[in-house]
């Protein structure tokens, strides 16, 4: 299980997280959900290592995760795919892949057929350059080369980020195929409807703090958030 | 001027060229991977100089080619983790104004250590050894160079491209942070990426030397300069842009000089960085941005 426990971030004197604690139960789907800047991202690049926690615990069954490597975090079952996508672009789509599973020394054909069996498309553009893929398989690209490196738990920063509805769809079942198979999931959405639908539980972040919890169900019908998120009537 | 002149001075040129382009690629490759002109480069490939002649004053060639280029990667990782690694967070000009300090600091120890007067460079006999065909004499040094460069930038593409060391380096310089992300250690492959280009610059600097007899402590600064030049007339960042520019500023060289204008062979390669700059910035093999945003 992954526990963030009284996490402070900083950016210089901004504080963009503050006091967050939440956990993430092995198995399960759970969404972080809120608006522009509330400080998802924030967390997220906290937890992989990216950015210094100002205070606070991050474990992961049990192991403090703080002050670690990105590498060593990575090496331990956590994997980001970070927002905006971010595939090597010069790159073709098989060594994207690869790339993904740079730190694991065993035979990755078998893995490799995983990622195509979840995404055919891949399978066929595997000679295409990333950077030439469209927004929906470059983010079809961001996943699997975060599967590659078989991860616990697999973090998400806003999938359906500039996609078309039916795109956002597709990746929706996909994230639910990847949990059922039995990866962790951790997942940040602006589309907070389709994130609920989907999360066992979540978590409602505004101006770095959680506001609200519960499960995805019970936030579905909760009041305030349909007014704030769900473009919903009181 | 006769045919065997001009052959002459084109396998001159070439020779020249070919330790160049070595130098040219210790460039490129730390400017892909950091972002910054690495300004002391030229004056590592100077520190090998004089490695080379207090190695030879003790050991055979032999031994003394693996420890001046041993050495010169010591020197370069060693600048590498004091002067730029404690600036990874800072403005790109922050480092390179580091670099530039570790230049003249370099050039400095050189003349305090080994003070101003040009020391003579040691006689290799089997890069010495002089052929002779009709008029034309060439020295194996000559000959060697420019094919051992042709070579080594053949091994550095492929590494580049088909190792999966290759494959973390050229991650870390489009994007550390998602490099990271993938479990590959950035400080790691950046030393990597240093132990390459000094070695280079070792062997570049054996090549040199040898055909031109003395080191002094600016010995490294103008050739430097010429190499950053050769990097950037071939487009930074491109391996085999850094091997073609440093061929053309060789023979450029060479063939101003053999022309009479050897007062203006060093400037020829400053008005040929201008030209670049205004005609074609990304060089000949520049980097085409292909990034989806
Ligand atoms: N590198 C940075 N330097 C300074 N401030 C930053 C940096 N990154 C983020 N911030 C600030 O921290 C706050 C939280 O940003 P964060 O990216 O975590 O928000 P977010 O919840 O992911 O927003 P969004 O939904 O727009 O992606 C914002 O006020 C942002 O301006
Ligand atoms: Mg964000």
């Amino acid at each position: 299980m992954l526990k963030i426990s009284h996490l402070h971030v900083n950016y210089g004197g901004i504080k963009a997280v503050r006091d967050v604690s939440f956990d993430v139960p092995d198995g399960e789907i759970c969404t972080l959900i809120g608006s522009n800047g509330a400080g998802k991202s924030t967390t997220l690049r906290t937890i992989i290592g990216l950015e210094k926690a100002a205070s606070g615990s991050i474990t992961l069954d049990g192991s403090e995760l703080i002050g670690l490597q990105t590498n060593q975090i990575v090496t331990n079952g956590i994997t980001l795919v970070p927002e905006g996508r971010h595939v090597f672009p010069d790159m073709t789509v098989l060594e994207n892949l690869k790339i993904g599973s740079y730190m694991r020394k065993e035979d990755l054909q078998e893995d490799l057929n995983w990622i195509y069996d979840l995404f055919p498309r891949l399978k066929e553009r595997s000679w295409q350059a990333a950077g030439t893929l469209s927004g929906g398989e470059q983010q079809m690209l961001a996943v699997g080369r975060a599967l590659m490196s078989k991860p616990k738990i697999l973090m998400m920063d806003e999938p359906s980020l500039g996609l078309a509805p039916i795109i956002v769809q597709g990746i929706f079942d996909i994230i639910k195929e990847i949990n059922k198979q039995g990866v962790t999931i951790l997942l940040i959405e602006q589309n907070a409807n389709m994130a609920l639908r989907i999360a066992h539980s979540a978590y409602v972040m505004e101006t770095g703090e959680l506001t609200l919890s519960g499960t995805g169900a019970e936030l579905l019908k909760n009041d305030a958030i349909k007014a704030a998120y769900l473009g919903g009537k009181k | 001027m006769s045919l065997a002149y001009l052959l002459q001075q084109l396998l001159n040129g070439l020779s020249l060229g070919g330790a160049y382009a070595l130098i040219a690629i210790g460039y490129t490759m730390v400017y892909g991977i950091l972002r910054m002109i690495n300004f002391a480069h030229g004056d590592v490939f100077m520190m090998a100089g004089y490695f080379m002649i207090y190695s030879m004053a003790v050991f055979p060639w032999y031994v003394s080619l693996p420890v001046v280029i041993a050495g010169t990667i010591v020197l370069g990782v060693v600048i590498e983790k004091l002067a730029y690694k404690p600036l990874r967070s800072a403005p790109r000009m922050s480092v390179m104004i580091s670099a530039i300090g570790v230049a003249y600091l370099l050039e400095n120890l050189a003349n305090y250590l080994f003070t101003a007067m040009p020391q003579s460079y040691p006689q290799i006999d089997i890069l010495k050894h002089v052929y002779t065909l009709g008029d034309i004499t060439v020295s194996r040094v000559t000959l060697v160079a420019p094919v051992l460069t042709v070579i080594l930038t053949v091994l550095m593409i492929q590494l580049v491209n088909h190792t999966k060391m290759g494959m973390a380096m050229r991650a870390c310089s489009k994007d550390q942070n998602t490099a990271r992300i993938m479990g590959i250690k950035v400080d790691s492959v950046i030393t990597k990426t240093f132990i390459i280009g000094c070695g280079l610059a070792a062997i570049g600097s054996i090549l040199y030397f040898t055909d031109r007899n003395t080191v002094q402590p600016y010995s490294g600064s103008l050739p430097g300069l010429k190499c950053f030049v050769a990097a950037v007339l071939g487009g930074i960042g491109s391996i085999p842009g850094a091997m073609v520019g440093g061929f053309i500023v060789g023979v450029c060289q060479i063939a101003i000089t053999a022309a009479g204008y050897s007062v203006f062979s060093d400037a020829f390669t400053f008005v040929l960085l201008i030209i670049i700059l205004l005609v074609r910035p990304t060089g000949i093999f520049g980097e085409k941005a292909t990034d989806k945003v």
